[in-house]
């Protein structure tokens, strides 16, 4: 078993979707524990990856990679986990988009790619997203946590319309707010009464672990 | 008559190449297009219209058409109707980065929220330094409404420069604000259209998206005779191919569909090729415009502009770093010489630092210096004399020095450009006795004493009060009741 969880985590590190996903389904065939061979294998190889990015020793393309091999052995994974209704490992939910008028996406589509690879559900609302939108589908799909990206300083006031759409709605305390993009900053963050700034993918996720308790 | 030096980057043939594959991303992939009018007039020409997924596919016959009635020279006019811009062929012109939304304040050793007060000093700046063609809207002022930003910017440039303004829109609505302020200058819509004092930056989205803000810009522009800059964008790797002649495929594939989309709403009106590519850091997910690759990508894509008979401009000149200090003046001045070697006509980065995001007044003053030498290095060596020197040493002979020479006398300042007191040339001793500055702190005095000794031409009082009536009306529609004190 020590030695299958291992592989488990170096197909992450590795950034081998091929390899993560089958490794997922060996898992559902040979009946290992679904928790233990998420959190003790994949999960431990994803935290290396955005270790090992932060240490300098990876770029982008590895740490991207990784997170798709994630995903991959996610997405074999999640349905039984699921069932298990006790077993839910999904750290929150997280409502993501560029903000209305800005269709810059690469940002935020990194983001979303490490928060998923992290266990958070993800909603992917793409760009150019209306401010209400981000509100509705927070409270249809009872999300924790809405992360915005701005671009263009022109759109970035758009951060701040969502938080007052969600005051306006008294759902405020329900939700944090994330913000991140180039023109924002932590001085912007708390000035718009945001929750916190995130500058790159990885801090993005240990600050959606930090608002969302998981 | 001298050549002038010139570096080359692709063979003819891969500039076909290259140019052939655009087409065929445009016919096969197509460009995402948010902008109803542009929608229509494409459709109209001829274009396929995939209207649910917003794509348009443009046969390669509307792109040679477009590229044909495009001018291959465009004359840029300052606030006298002189034109002071000559954009085409190898002519290079400079200009400061624009759309900073910082600046490093250099007394108080920080970077800040520039206020009006900073626009005024950096457009009078600009205007008093002679090795800038145009001045550019190259600070975001953080006290006045986000909404009015861009029309705010051109409003302080207008009165403190004569330069033409190198700009763009952060809003829709903002340009007939804009256009109507610089017709206010020029006299009328007329004069302005036929001697166009602006050039208005249109940034499509990479890969291939034309956002309703820019594509309007572009009909804008064609239609009011103001000049079109395409800025095109490609992050090598991130939002384009890695590679270096992938990227300069994407960024040709933009441009020409910007060509297009501009000339079918007027054919024949002007259109730069620019853009703002970036070889994207794969550590910190940045983009350095201050990466050599960067350089060669910019060179690149203006020798394919050049190719298509267009004229040119590229992001260059320009550093990442924070601060004005040893990586600033490398990349800055790297960047100049490739954009002067690569002959592209319109360089817009001076005074930037930190990706196109913070304006240094002292880095400005700096980067003029960069402008000198790359503009004498473009004027290469020239023969003056046949036979080149042998009178001369031989007349020298005799003096035993060549000071004296009526010959030297003659041609000493057209030989040798002759930069100002931010670039230490002096002895140890006398850069001792003079108190030992660095360059920025060098360039710290200059800012001053140009900025005390200079007076921009003041506009006409009628000029100016209209111009003030326009920028409060707008103003008051985002709940400003009183501009900024100048």
């Amino acid at each position: 078993m020590e030695k299958f969880l291992t592989e488990c985590a170096q197909s992450i590190i590795d950034g081998n979707a091929e390899k993560s996903a089958e490794l997922a389904r060996m898992a559902l065939d040979d009946k290992h524990p679904v928790l233990e061979v998420i959190n003790k294998g994949f999960v431990k190889g994803i935290r290396e990856v955005g270790r090992l990015w932060e240490e300098g020793a990876m770029f982008l393309p590895e740490l991207v990679m990784g997170a798709e091999a994630m995903k991959e052995a996610m997405t074999v994974l999640q349905p039984v986990l699921e069932e298990d209704a006790a077993g839910k490992s999904a750290a929150g939910h997280v409502v993501i988009g560029t903000i209305e008028g800005d269709i810059h996406d690469i940002g935020k589509t990194l983001v979303a790619t490490m928060l998923s690879a992290n266990g958070f559900e993800i909603t992917d609302l793409g760009a150019d997203v209306p401010v209400v939108r981000f509100v509705d589908e927070a409270v249809e799909k009872g999300a924790g946590c809405i992360a915005i990206s701005a671009l263009l300083t022109t759109t970035m006031s758009g951060q701040k319309k969502v938080i007052e759409e969600l005051e306006s709605r008294s759902v405020r305390d329900k939700i944090s707010v994330m913000v991140g993009g180039a023109p924002c900053n932590d001085d912007w963050a708390k000035e718009i009464g945001a929750d916190g700034y995130a500058g790159n993918a990885v801090a993005a996720v240990q600050l959606a672990k930090r608002l969302t308790g998981a | 008559m001298s050549i002038i030096p010139r570096v080359t980057w692709f063979t003819e043939e891969d500039r076909k190449r290259v140019v052939a594959e655009a087409v065929e991303i445009l016919e096969k992939i197509g460009v995402f297009v948010e902008n109803d009018e542009a929608i229509e007039l494409l459709s109209g020409a001829g274009a396929r219209v995939d209207r649910d997924k917003g794509r348009v596919f443009i046969p390669a016959s509307m792109v040679e058409k477009a590229v044909g009635s495009a001018p291959s020279r465009i004359l840029v006019y300052n606030r006298h109707g002189e034109p002071v811009m000559d954009l085409g062929e190898d002519r290079i012109h400079f200009n400061p980065g624009s759309a900073a939304l910082r600046i490093y304040d250099h007394k108080k050793k920080k970077t800040r929220t520039p206020m009006t007060a900073d626009l005024v000093r950096f457009s009078a700046l600009t205007d008093a330094l002679p090795n800038y063609a145009a001045q550019s809207t190259g600070i975001v002022s953080g006290d006045v409404p986000e909404e009015i930003g861009d029309r705010y910017r051109v409003y302080i440039a207008l009165q403190n420069s004569v330069k033409p303004v190198v700009t763009g829109t952060f809003l829709i609505d903002a340009f007939r604000v804009m256009h109507e302020m610089l017709a206010t200058v020029a006299g009328d819509q007329g004069a302005l259209a036929e001697k166009p004092m602006a050039i208005f930056d249109c940034c499509p989205s990479p890969p291939l998206k034309w956002s309703d803000l820019t594509c309007q810009a572009l009909i804008d522009c064609a239609r009011t005779g103001l000049p079109a800059e395409l800025v095109s964008m490609p992050l090598t790797g991130a939002t384009s191919p890695v590679t270096l002649s992938g990227a300069v495929v994407q960024h040709a594939a933009e441009s020409l569909s910007g060509v297009v989309i501009h000339q079918l709403a007027k054919a024949g009106a002007p259109i730069i090729y620019g853009g703002s590519p970036a070889c994207f850091d794969m550590r910190k997910g940045t983009t350095p415009m201050g990466a050599v690759e960067t350089m060669m990508i910019d060179g690149a894509y203006a020798e394919i502009g050049k190719h298509l008979g267009l004229p040119t401009q590229a992001y260059m000149a320009l550093s990442d770093s924070k601060r004005v200090d040893y990586q600033a003046g490398m990349e800055s001045a790297m960047g100049a010489a490739v954009a002067a070697l690569s002959g592209i006509n319109n360089v817009s980065g001076p005074g930037m630092l930190d990706f196109e995001s913070c304006q240094s007044l002292e880095k400005l003053v700096l980067d003029h210096e960069i402008a000198g030498m790359a503009l004498r290095l473009t004027r290469g060596i020239a023969f003056r004399d046949d036979p080149i020197a042998l009178p001369l040493i031989e007349a020298a002979l005799e003096k035993k020095e060549f000071l004296s020479l009526p010959h030297t006398a003659k041609w000493y300042r057209e030989e040798a450009y002759f930069p100002n007191a931010v670039i230490d040339r002096s002895t140890l001793e006398e850069w001792e006795s003079k108190g030992g500055l660095d360059a920025t702190a060098r360039a710290s005095e200059r800012v001053e004493k140009l900025l005390s000794d200079h007076e921009p031409e003041p506009l006409d009082d009628a000029v100016r009060a209209h111009l003030t009536e326009l920028m409060e009306r707008d103003a008051k529609r985002y709940g400003m009741d009183k501009l900024p004190v100048t």
